[in-house]
């Protein structure tokens, strides 16, 4: 008896939260769909759920005559580029704030973490007027620098955490046996180090992959990311839904899937480690 | 000895962040204070002078300050309610036993990395378009006459798609909160017979309360700087009924050129996010703590 209420009461929040997944992730579903539609079927009342004539018309549109590539590529490179920077300078910083703290580690990890609640708005114009003074307005290195400065707090505190972790017994084992220190840092640091840094590369791109307020901002067109491409598409064409979705879809699935591997990382990276 | 060569050592890899962070933080921050106290602007080529407080004054005294004020807190406070509200209840239903959890998890959380743009011109013209939108098809089917959304509830448009974004975000996070319960704790209840409210309200809310705070606290800081999805969307009107205090920055600098007075409304923008940070910055030293 009482299994059966329990497996029925399984089944019912079942139903329920496969529901509610649903409805959320329904609008993404939705793009997808209207991606293979012909403007006629994406726009016709009733709607076409499934029934319609699946068409690939409008990729090919986005990638020939929008120039699909020119955008993703500067995504691409703006968000790796910046936050590969970011962990050229990160990774000692974190390195030697967890395995040597001094008694200012602590103020100083806070102290980076309240640049990056300044709002964007509050510097918008004297970063605007630097970046065309140097005449780096639309263009790569402008805006990568950008990102990597707005990543930093956050790449430098989710590497702490991780390396907080490494336990620091291990070293002393290996010195015991008789390790240099560069053999350490080579054979029993690196290996425990890296998933780490790999975890926290990951959220930072998805991160700088989405920003949109500097990007949308700085560039126009030679340096512009999809954020912007797709922003450009509202006006020239905004009465075309297929085109629309197909591009968001081409612009959101990279980091939707590289998301969905970096679940557990995001909620310790987006709070401070506040929640684990 | 060997301490303070690690203390050198640790200085001189620690420098180049702290440096770069700094010149980040001071010089733009500086520049808009000073700026705020100049007639400055890039198209009326009066020469600059100090302005003392005046676009402060004018700032504060234009009516749309006040209107983008008020905007901004509706946005916030709503996306809060329905974001930590639903957070909560979908946080719940995850935490069950049910089939498929993982994959549950991936619908939820997949809106979260949607980019800005996106998101709102999906929602904008796929789903809440008056006429051929999934929305109006709904309402049609149901009887009633269709929503022309943007037209006649735009603030409310822009608060379904941003709170349709951070859902996910306290969603997953008050998930991560609640399976830390203590499973022990949970079969006691129950078998001293707790009813389901009030094993909700005495027990598991207090065990995320603080998950929730965070939540708060962080969705604050990113809701107060919500700008892409009113600009792909509304551009800030009709009139100004989406202008936020953001949006409003960004127009009166970049649309109207007045240097002077949009880096008053940025200093606003910045003294209203420091009242928030100050609160989060206590709850993740103090977790630094322990």
């Amino acid at each position: 008896m009482a299994l059966k209420q329990t497996v029925g009461r399984r089944i019912g929040m079942t139903a329920a939260a496969w529901l509610v997944g649903f409805l959320i992730f329904f609008p993404i579903l939705w793009t997808i769909l209207t991606s293979f539609k012909t403007e006629g079927d994406a726009a016709a009342i009733p709607p076409h759920f499934l029934f319609f004539n699946w068409t690939t018309e409008n990729y090919h549109e986005v990638f020939s005559r929008l120039d699909y590539w020119h955008f993703a590529i500067n995504s691409i490179v703006l968000s790796v580029g910046a936050n590969l920077v970011g962990l050229l300078i990160g990774v000692p910083a974190a390195w030697s704030m967890a395995f040597a703290p001094t008694k200012r580690t602590k103020d100083l990890l806070m102290w980076m973490l309240s640049t990056k609640m300044m709002p964007g708005v509050g510097v918008l114009i004297p970063i605007y007027l630097i970046v065309q003074a140097l005449g780096l307005l639309d263009n790569r290195v402008g805006v990568g620098f950008i990102l990597f400065m707005l990543n930093l707090p956050i790449l430098v505190w989710m590497l702490y955490t991780y390396f907080k972790e490494i336990p620091v017994d291990i070293l002393e084992a290996s010195r015991m046996d008789g390790a240099s220190l560069m053999n350490e840092i080579i054979y029993v640091l690196t290996p425990m180090a890296v998933p780490g840094i790999a975890s926290t590369m990951l959220l930072c791109i998805i991160l700088s992959w989405n920003e949109a307020f500097w990007t949308l901002n700085l560039t126009t067109t030679d340096a512009a990311p999809l954020t912007q491409f797709i922003a450009s598409l509202s006006t020239s064409q905004g009465l075309f839904w297929a085109k629309l979705s197909a591009a968001s879809t081409l612009a959101i699935a990279p980091i939707l899937i590289l998301g969905w591997f970096s679940q557990k990382q995001l909620v310790r990276g987006l709070t401070f480690g506040a929640v684990k | 000895m060997a301490t303070q060569q690690t203390n050198l050592a640790g200085r001189v890899l620690v420098a180049p962040s702290v440096i770069l962070l700094f010149v980040w933080m001071i010089v733009p921050l500086v520049m808009t204070l000073y700026f705020s106290t100049l007639n400055y602007s890039l198209i009326e080529s009066f020469p600059l002078s100090f302005a003392r407080l005046t676009n402060y004054t004018d700032f504060i005294h234009n009516p749309e300050f006040f209107a983008a004020l008020l905007n901004t807190v509706i946005l916030v406070v709503s996306v809060l309610v329905i974001s930590v509200g639903g957070g909560i209840l979908v946080a719940l239903l995850m935490d069950q036993q049910i089939y498929g959890q993982s994959l549950v998890r991936l619908m939820v959380l997949a809106p979260f990395f949607v980019m800005p743009t996106v998101s709102a011109l999906v929602w904008k013209n796929l789903l809440m378009n008056p006429v051929s939108g999934l929305f109006a098809w709904l309402t049609k089917s149901l009887g009633l006459p269709a929503v022309d959304w943007f037209n006649n509830w735009p603030m409310l448009s822009i608060i379904l798609i941003v709170s349709w974004q951070w859902l996910p975000f306290a969603s997953l996070i008050l998930l991560t909160a609640l399976q830390s319960f203590d499973e022990e704790q949970k079969e006691a209840a129950t078998l001293d017979g707790a009813k389901a409210l009030p094993f909700f309200f005495y027990l598991v809310l207090p065990h995320i309360a603080r998950a929730i705070t965070v939540v708060i606290l962080i969705e604050t800081i990113f809701l107060l700087n919500v700008f892409a999805e009113i600009a792909v969307t509304t551009g800030g009107g009709p009139g100004t009924a989406t202008t936020n205090i953001a949006y409003l920055v960004f127009k009166q600098a970049l649309l109207s050129y007045d240097i002077g007075s949009a880096s008053a409304g940025g200093i606003i923008a910045v003294i209203l996010a420091n009242i928030v940070a100050i609160f989060l910055m206590r709850i993740v030293g103090k977790n630094l703590e322990s």
